[in-house]
């Protein structure tokens, strides 16, 4: 995979070479993310979130396969477990569970800006439309995952959680109340609601870290994309992964570790919600019952629709939620624009800002209570949502005059300085600050 | 590190970009910045392993009163002190007499009935019922229980016995039942785990 001048693996020392030849792994990690992989040299900084990401996945699953050690599943006894055992008795418990309690609202966080950075910059159109679908498939799987985790405490939050979104399935015709019941082992969330969250919950990080490897397996077939969105046409427009963008991502995930950290140390509880250090209460839901803020925008749509129209209320909610993420697995084949980045789309972009204006409207009126004006203004946004995707880019993409393109990355980068452009390794013209820079 | 990156490039370059003896300054970013990165790695792993230790709600269970007023001579009771059994036994004269016979040097954990019981006190014999080899209870306690050739305690897994005073005769064990330390706080009550 990846460009014809990628350098080869060259094993440094006979034992290296001696298992090279017998399981190749170094020349797969050196291939992947190590000198052998040659990177656009343009990237921005909004190109860290996916390494971030990956970071954010690792800490969950070591916090949580230690969160488990000391978990007890059981109605009677998983508060008590959470609340008093890992909170107060384990030690560094608490500090364990708030890193995996906020390092779940930080992988969420890291997640939408890396899909965010991918709907600006094009990186979902040809040729790599299924490294988007499998991060779609990640970002499901994080939902599913995220939704499990929630209920583990077994809180207020947790069981009404629970009782909602199970419920989701209910609205489907026919099969849905067996559907419900099957799903949740019981007629309400109960010990065999919790015994299988959390064996999935415990599960499905692994499914996600296995579709990650797809993930990067697929976008290191075209290699990525980058702020110009023009395709690299030569050696003078990458840079080796390492060292460049390993030093360039650690940098990046030191800082993004020191806010995560300020938040699990400072403002622990800042993203959570307090209802959920209450007990479980199967007769009591909570006077206001809303997700955990990174379903928030899901949340408002699906409670936008108040009137039946020719199908039940219900059912147009849970659809329009599901279709909310499911239209952005079809979104390469709606946005037919050649052109990739945002930056060279002057109407694109405007629509792209109204875009994420109207998602965070769509998570204001999700956490908000149901009163007249955001009933009305979580309607306006979800339909402004499904228009943006459906009408909107379509009618962008057929309309619009992009501005012109550079002719190649280097030359957006470099404005033409061929001793700066000239490929590390290579031979640079003979100027103090040339060789300075190869140095 | 250094030469490597240096001697192609270096060779040819006017200015002096390497130091005096060809380490980079760059060299010395690596590796500050590197070291830097590897102790906070190293710090945010601690709590990985301290979570595995008893948390202090179970180093806590300290301590252990036993009544030990019902306990006729000659009868031997089980209790539980931090989740492991507590051996208390009330010997007999012929079992005091035996365990006194016994030459100490000949032993492979050499202790005397003295060392193992509390002044006073040689008629109770109070042991943690864990046998030192590989950690099964051992027989004896209860009524009718083999209690070994030596008349004191067995381990059924791999046949560690133990004399009246619960020390090892013979077998694979290699040290003899441990005695905890506990006090008398009156003459028919004792304290597990307290010293004293």
């Amino acid at each position: 995979m990846s460009f014809s001048w990628a350098k080869p693996y060259e094993p440094k020392s006979p034992f290296m070479r001696w298992i090279d030849e017998r399981l190749p792994l170094p020349r797969l990690v050196y291939g992947a993310v190590g000198g052998g992989y040659p990177v656009p040299r343009n990237l921005n900084y909004w190109w860290n979130f996916g390494i971030a990401a990956g970071v954010f996945l690792t800490i969950q699953i070591i916090t949580g396969i230690v969160l488990a050690m000391h978990f007890n599943t059981s109605t009677d006894g998983a508060f008590d477990s959470v609340n008093q055992l890992i909170m107060r008795d384990v030690n560094a418990g608490w500090l364990l569970r708030y890193a995996h309690m906020n390092g779940a609202s930080f992988f969420f966080l890291v997640v939408y800006i890396h899909i965010f950075r991918g709907l600006y910059y094009g990186s979902y159109k040809a040729p790599r439309e299924m490294v988007w679908m499998l991060g779609l498939v990640i970002y499901l799987l994080m939902m599913a995952t995220a939704f499990m985790g929630y209920v583990l405490p077994w809180g207020q939050m947790s069981y009404w959680g629970a009782q909602v979104i199970t419920n989701f399935f209910s609205a489907i015709p026919v099969v849905g109340e067996p559907l419900r019941v099957w799903i949740l082992g019981g007629y309400a969330p109960d010990q065999a609601a919790l015994t299988r969250f959390f064996s999935l919950h415990y599960l499905l990080p692994f499914v996600i870290a296995g579709v990650v490897i797809l993930h990067i397996w697929a976008l290191h077939i075209p290699g990525s994309n980058n702020p110009t969105g023009v395709d690299v046409k030569d050696e003078r427009d990458t840079l080796p992964f390492h060292p460049f963008y390993t030093a360039k991502d650690g940098w990046f995930c030191a800082a993004i570790l020191l806010v995560y950290m300020l938040v699990t140390f400072f403002l622990p509880n800042y993203l959570g919600n307090p209802d959920n250090y209450t007990p479980a209460n199967p007769l009591a839901t909570p006077a206001e019952i809303v997700p955990e803020w990174y379903l928030l925008p899901f949340y408002a749509i699906l409670r936008s629709f108040t009137a039946d129209f020719i199908l039940p209320a219900k059912l147009w909610g849970v659809l329009a939620m599901f279709s909310s993420i499911l239209l952005l697995f079809f979104l390469p084949w709606l946005d037919r624009s050649p052109v990739r980045s945002g930056a060279y789309r002057p109407v694109f972009k405007r629509f792209f800002w109204l875009l994420i204006i109207d998602v965070i409207a769509l998570g204001w009126v999700g956490g908000s209570p149901v009163k007249p004006l955001t009933v009305a203004v979580g309607q306006i946004a979800s339909a402004y949502y499904f228009l943006h995707f459906l009408v909107i880019l379509p009618l962008v993409s057929a309309f619009e005059t992009p501005l012109p393109l550079p002719r190649s990355i280097s030359e957006s980068v470099l404005h033409g300085e061929e001793a700066e452009a000239a490929p590390i390794g290579s031979k640079p013209r003979r100027s103090k600050t040339a060789t300075a820079a190869a140095e | 590190m250094a030469t490597k990156a240096g001697s192609a490039e270096g060779s040819q370059t006017a200015g002096p970009i390497d130091g005096e003896d060809g380490v980079r300054r760059r060299d010395f970013l690596n590796v500050a910045a590197v070291s830097f990165a590897g102790v906070g790695a190293v710090v945010a792993i601690a709590p990985l392993f301290v979570q595995m230790a008893p948390s202090a709600d179970v180093l806590a269970q300290a301590t252990t009163e036993i009544d030990i007023s019902k306990v006729e001579v000659g009868q031997r009771i089980k209790a539980l002190w931090r989740k492991q059994p507590i051996f208390v036994a009330h010997l007999t004269p012929k079992e005091i007499a035996e365990a006194q016979a016994v030459p100490v040097s000949s032993l492979r954990d050499p202790e005397t009935l003295q060392d193992r019981t509390h002044p006073g006190h040689l008629n109770w014999l109070i042991v943690i019922g864990v046998c030192t080899h590989l950690g099964c209870i051992p027989l004896g306690t209860g009524e009718g229980e083999n209690r070994g050739p030596y008349d004191g305690y067995f381990c059924p897994c791999h046949g560690s016995q133990y004399d009246t005073a619960a020390r090892i005769r013979a077998g694979p064990a290699p040290r003899n039942l441990v005695v905890p330390d506990y006090k008398f706080e009156t003459p028919t009550t004792v304290l597990i785990g307290a010293k004293g």
